[in-house]
C-alpha cells in the first residue's frame, strides 16, 4: 500500500485526536443502537480510522464493514463533549477505502447515474413503467436493480412511484416576480423533481405568492449525497463544480432548497470536499454555501403568513426532524410556520430529533438495521396519534412511508411546504 | 492462548453471531475513557447467567482470562484485556426485568444502560437518584461494578446505597443469588456489598435487584457566585450546618470558571472566584423554604451573584454552566489526567489550597470542579503529552494531589475506582493488612486468578 492511499485520513488526523473515548457517542448514534457492537459506535470508527494510520489494519474487508455502518447524520457530533467530527472522519476513511478498493458495483453504478441528468431521466422513466412491476420481484442483492438505479431507492420494499413529468420540465427556467422582490434560485434536487412533484410545486407556489422571482435552472444536478455515502468524492467534486456553474451565473439573493439533504451539500459538504489546493473554487463554493437556505427558514424570513396559504381543514400532526436540518439549526422555523397555520395541532412526538435510518446509501447496504432504526419512529409517531407526519427532507419522507406501510400504518407523509401551500394549491 | 479449540467450544456458548476475533472488532473493545489500550483476542457477547457460567468454567478449565466490560466508559481501565484474552460484553442482557411499585424495587440485567432504568422508573413516579455524567451511555452493571456516584450523591448516596440483591456468576462458575428484596436481612456475610464496587474482579453481575424511592414532586436550582474560593466551601459545611441537605451541591473553581467564561461566555461576574450550583428537591412548598433560607445564609460569605430558576428552562440553563466545563478544558491543555478525590466536606478548602500549592511546584495547570457537598473533587491535570517531560510531571503531581487527600482524612478516589490506572498508589492508602485481607478474598473466590486478573490489587513479583 502506498502513503497516498491514506492521504484522505490524513485530513483529518488532528480531528481523531480529539476524541477520548469517553463513549457519549453510544448515546446517540442511530447505528450503534440497530447493532449494538463496538465497531460501529463512533468512537469505533475513530479508533479504526487511527489504526488504519498507524498502520495496524489495512483498508480491508472489516475496515469496509465498519466504516458502512453510519448514517453520516452528525448526531454523534451535535453531542460530543469534544466536538469529534466523526461524520467527516467517515467520509476521508471512505473515500480511501475507495481509493484502495475501487467502487462497489453499486456505488459505480450510483456515481454514473448521479453524474448524468440524461441517464437519470432515462432512469427514472425506465423506473417509472417497469418499476412496480420490477422492483417487488428482484431480490434486494441482485445486480439487475442497477439497469434502473435511482440514487437512495435502492433495497427499499416500498418504491415510491416516479412522476409523469419531472419537476424542472414542467416550469420555464424563470418564473417572473415582482420587481424589488428577491431572486431566488430553486435547487431542486433529484427525489423532488422525479419523484415528489408535489413538493416542487408547492415550494414553487409559495414563493411565487410572496412576489419572488424563482429561477429554476435547467442545468443542475443532483448534489452528490449518495456519492458521498459511498465515497465517491471525486463524483462530488464534479458535481459542485457543475452546480455551482449552474447556480451562480443567476446572480441570486438566495440559493433555496426544499431538501434538506441537499442543502447539507450546497452548505456544508461542498466547501469541506474541495480541498485547500484550488482556493478560488473553495472560495466560490463558500460564497454559494453562504447563500444556501431551506426553504422553510426563508418563508419565514420573508415574512410569510402561514395562515393565509396553508389554514384550512384541521388536521393533528408530528414534526420529524431531518438530520441536515438539526445540523444546520433548522429546528423551530419549521414548528414556528406550522404552529401559526389555522386547523394544524402540531404535538411533539418522542426522539423527534432522532434519525430516519435512511442515511445515504446506508439503507442500501443494511436495509433491515435501517428498518430498526426506523422502527423506533414508527412507534414514536403512532404514539402521538397524530394524522400525519411532516419532515422537511423528501429522502425522509420516503425512508417514514416504508416504515409506516411495513407496519400497516396509514399515517400520512408530508412535507412542510404541502401543508403551508393547502390554500394556494386548491 | 486461545486455540481454534477453545474458539470453537465458545462459539458452541454463545452463537457465531455472539463471538467475534477479527482485528476490527479486537481494536474497539481494547480502548476505554482512560485512553489506554490493550487488544483482547476475542470477544464474546453472552446472553444470560448460564451462558457466562459456561464461559467461566471453560476459562478456570483451559486457563484463559476473562475480562467483564459493560459500555467500556470506564476511567481507570477496570474493563480493559491486559495481556489479552476474552473480553465479556455484558450488554445483550438488557431487560428491566420487573419494577415492583407495592415494594418499590426493581430487578434488572446489568446491560441496561442508566438513563434508560430511569425513564422507564420515572414513568411510574419512582425514582433511582445515582447519577454518574455516563448516565446516558454507561450500564448498571459497570455502576454496581465500579460503585458508581454523580452529583446527587450528596442527599441520596451512591450506587451501593441502592443495590439490595444481586445474581452474580462467581469465578469458578457458580451462580449464586445474594442479599434479596427485603428491607432488612443479616443471614450470612453481605456479599452485595462485597460485590459492589469490586471491578468485575469476584464475579460477573447478570442480574441486579434496586431499591427505589418516590420521584420527588419539585426541583430548584440556584446559582451562587463567591468573590473566593474560601467563601464557597464555607458556604458548603454552613448550608449542611443550617440542616438543609441539598440534592447538589456542585462546585467550580476559578481555573475552570476561566476555561468555561472564556470559550462560552455565561455571564458569570470577573469578581467571581468560585461558584456553587445548589439544587434542592422535595416538597414545592419546603424547596421554597429551603431556597430562601440557603440564600440568607450564604449571603455573608462574598457572595457575588445568586440566580434561582424560574422553571425547567432556566434551570437547564444554570446546568450548562456545570455541563460546559468538559468541553472546555481542552483549550487549556489538549490531554487531560481526570482524578476524583475525596476528603471530608470541610476539608474541601484546604485540599484546594494543596493542589493550588502543587500547580505552582510543578508549574502545570490544575483545573478543580466537582461534588463539593460531599468532598468530592474532580482534579484535572492538564499537559500536552507531545512535549517532553510533561507527562514525568503529571505523574509526580498526582501522586501529591493523592497523599494531600490522604493526609486530609480523605481517598484517592470516590467513584472512578482502582482498575489498572491507580494501581501503582495503593500502598499510599491501603496498609499490607488490608491489601492482603482483601487478596484472601479474591483467591477464595477465583483460586486460578481468571476473572478481571491484574486489576485492583496491586500486582505481587
Amino acid at each position: 500500500m502506498t502513503k497516498t492511499k491514506i492521504d484522505p485520513l490524513k485530513r483529518v488526523e488532528n480531528d481523531m485526536k480529539k476524541c477520548v473515548k469517553c463513549g457519549a457517542c453510544r448515546a446517540n448514534c442511530p447505528a450503534f443502537s440497530a447493532f449494538q457492537r463496538e465497531p460501529a459506535a463512533a468512537r469505533g470508527k475513530v479508533a479504526l480510522a487511527q489504526h488504519v494510520m498507524k498502520g495496524t489494519i489495512t483498508l480491508d474487508d472489516g475496515t469496509y464493514a465498519a466504516m458502512s455502518k453510519c448514517l453520516l447524520c452528525g448526531s454523534c457530533v451535535d453531542k460530543c463533549p469534544n466536538q469529534v467530527p466523526t461524520d467527516e472522519i467517515v467520509i476521508a476513511a471512505r473515500e480511501a477505502l475507495t481509493q484502495r478498493r475501487g467502487l462497489t458495483t453499486f456505488h459505480q453504478a450510483v456515481g454514473q447515474v448521479i453524474k448524468n441528468r440524461k441517464l437519470m431521466h432515462l432512469g427514472a422513466l425506465a423506473a417509472r413503467v417497469l418499476g412496480p412491476l420490477f422492483f417487488r420481484k428482484v431480490p434486494a442483492t441482485s445486480g439487475l436493480r442497477l439497469r434502473f438505479p435511482m440514487p437512495f431507492l435502492g433495497g427499499s420494499r416500498h418504491i415510491p412511484k416516479i412522476a409523469a413529468k419531472s419537476f424542472i420540465s414542467s416550469h420555464p427556467e424563470v418564473v417572473e416576480g415582482e420587481p424589488g422582490k428577491p431572486r431566488i434560485v430553486f435547487f431542486v434536487g433529484c427525489m423532488t423533481n422525479f419523484v415528489y412533484t408535489e413538493i416542487g410545486e408547492s415550494t414553487l407556489a409559495l414563493f411565487k405568492h410572496l412576489g419572488c422571482t424563482v429561477i429554476i435552472p435547467k442545468d443542475q444536478q443532483c448534489c452528490g449525497l449518495p456519492g458521498m455515502s459511498g465515497g465517491d468524492l471525486e463524483t462530488v467534486r464534479s458535481l459542485a463544480e457543475k452546480n455551482l456553474l449552474a447556480l451562480e451565473q443567476h446572480r441570486p439573493d438566495y440559493v433555496m432548497t426544499a431538501c434538506a439533504t441537499c442543502g447539507g451539500a450546497l452548505h456544508r459538504l461542498y466547501p469541506l470536499v474541495i480541498g485547500k489546493r484550488n482556493p478560488e473554487l473553495k472560495e466560490r463554493l463558500q460564497a454559494l454555501a453562504d447563500k444556501t437556505v431551506d426553504a422553510a427558514v426563508l418563508l419565514q424570513k420573508l415574512g410569510l403568513d402561514p395562515e393565509l396559504t396553508g389554514g384550512g381543514e384541521s388536521l393533528r400532526v408530528t414534526y420529524h426532524d431531518p438530520c441536515h436540518h438539526r445540523t444546520a439549526g433548522v429546528v423551530k422555523q419549521p414548528r414556528t410556520l406550522l404552529q401559526g397555520t389555522s386547523g394544524i395541532d402540531l404535538v411533539e412526538m418522542e426522539g423527534a430529533d432522532r434519525c430516519c435510518g435512511l442515511g445515504g446509501t446506508f439503507n442500501v447496504y443494511h436495509y433491515e438495521s435501517s428498518l430498526k432504526i426506523n422502527e423506533g419512529k414508527s412507534a414514536a409517531i403512532r404514539a402521538t396519534g397524530a394524522d400525519a407526519v411532516v419532515t422537511g427532507c423528501p429522502g425522509c419522507i420516503m425512508q417514514l412511508s416504508d416504515g409506516l406501510k411495513q407496519a400497516g400504518d396509514d399515517t400520512r407523509v408530508l412535507h412542510t411546504v404541502e401543508l403551508l401551500a393547502r390554500n394556494l394549491r386548491r | 492462548m486461545l486455540d481454534a479449540r477453545i474458539l470453537q467450544k465458545l462459539t458452541q456458548i454463545v452463537g457465531a453471531e455472539n463471538i467475534a476475533t477479527g482485528a476490527q472488532d479486537m481494536l474497539c473493545y481494547g480502548y476505554d475513557a482512560t485512553q489506554m489500550e490493550f487488544l483482547p483476542e476475542c470477544v464474546l457477547h453472552p446472553d444470560g447467567a448460564d451462558q457466562v457460567s459456561r464461559i467461566l468454567t471453560l476459562a478456570n478449565q483451559e486457563g484463559f482470562p476473562v475480562f467483564p466490560r459493560g459500555a467500556g466508559s470506564g476511567f481507570t481501565g477496570g474493563a480493559l484485556p491486559k495481556g489479552g484474552g476474552v473480553v465479556l460484553v455484558t450488554t445483550r442482557m438488557n431487560r428491566i426485568l420487573r419494577i415492583d411499585t407495592d415494594n418499590l424495587v426493581a430487578e434488572v440485567e446489568p446491560g441496561v444502560v442508566t438513563e434508560a432504568f430511569q425513564i422507564e422508573v420515572e414513568k411510574l413516579g419512582l425514582f433511582y437518584p445515582p447519577d454518574p455524567a455516563s448516565l446516558k451511555f454507561s450500564t448498571l452493571g459497570g455502576n454496581v461494578a465500579e460503585c458508581a456516584g454523580g452529583p446527587r450523591a450528596v442527599k441520596y448516596g451512591v450506587t451501593k446505597d441502592f443495590v439490595m440483591g444481586l445474581e452474580v456468576v462467581l469465578p469458578t462458575g457458580q451462580v449464586i443469588r445474594t442479599g434479596g428484596e427485603t428491607v432488612k436481612g443479616v443471614v450470612g456475610y453481605d456479599l452485595t456489598k462485597l460485590l459492589c464496587g469490586s471491578e468485575g474482579t469476584l464475579g460477573v453481575i447478570t442480574k441486579i435487584i434496586f431499591r427505589l424511592l418516590p420521584y420527588p414532586e419539585a426541583k430548584k436550582t440556584m446559582l451562587a457566585v463567591f468573590d473566593s474560593i474560601d467563601g464557597a466551601a464555607r458556604a458548603v459545611s454552613t448550608i449542611i450546618k443550617g440542616k438543609i441537605i441539598p440534592t447538589t451541591l456542585e462546585f467550580l473553581d476559578h481555573a475552570t470558571l476561566i476555561c468555561v467564561e472564556r470559550r462560552f461566555n455565561l455571564g458569570i461576574p470577573k469578581e467571581g472566584r468560585a461558584v456553587l450550583l445548589i439544587e434542592v428537591d422535595g416538597d414545592r412548598d419546603l424547596i421554597e423554604k429551603q431556597a430562601g433560607k440557603i440564600h440568607t445564609l450564604i449571603e455573608p460569605l462574598g457572595l457575588v451573584q445568586f440566580r434561582v430558576a424560574k422553571d425547567a428552562a432556566e434551570s437547564e440553563e444554570l446546568w450548562r454552566v456545570r455541563r460546559l466545563v468538559s468541553p472546555s478544558l481542552r483549550d487549556v491543555n489538549p490531554d487531560k489526567f481526570n482524578e476524583d478525590i475525596v476528603v471530608p466536606r470541610s476539608r474541601v478548602p484546604d485540599v484546594i489550597r494543596r493542589i493550588e500549592l502543587i500547580q505552582s511546584r510543578y508549574d502545570i495547570p490544575i483545573v478543580n470542579f466537582g461534588h463539593a457537598g460531599d468532598g468530592n473533587i474532580h482534579v484535572n491535570i492538564m499537559i500536552d503529552k507531545s512535549l517532553p517531560g510533561q507527562l514525568e510531571k503529571a505523574h509526580e503531581a498526582i501522586k501529591e494531589v493523592f497523599q494531600a487527600a490522604l493526609d486530609l482524612g480523605g481517598t484517592m478516589s470516590g467513584e472512578h475506582g482502582v482498575g489498572l490506572a491507580k494501581q501503582p498508589f495503593i500502598p499510599m492508602e491501603l496498609s499490607a493488612d488490608q491489601v492482603a485481607a482483601m487478596r484472601a478474598i479474591k483467591t477464595a473466590l477465583d483460586p486460578k486468578n481468571i476473572l478481571n486478573p491484574g486489576k485492583v490489587l496491586p500486582v505481587v513479583g
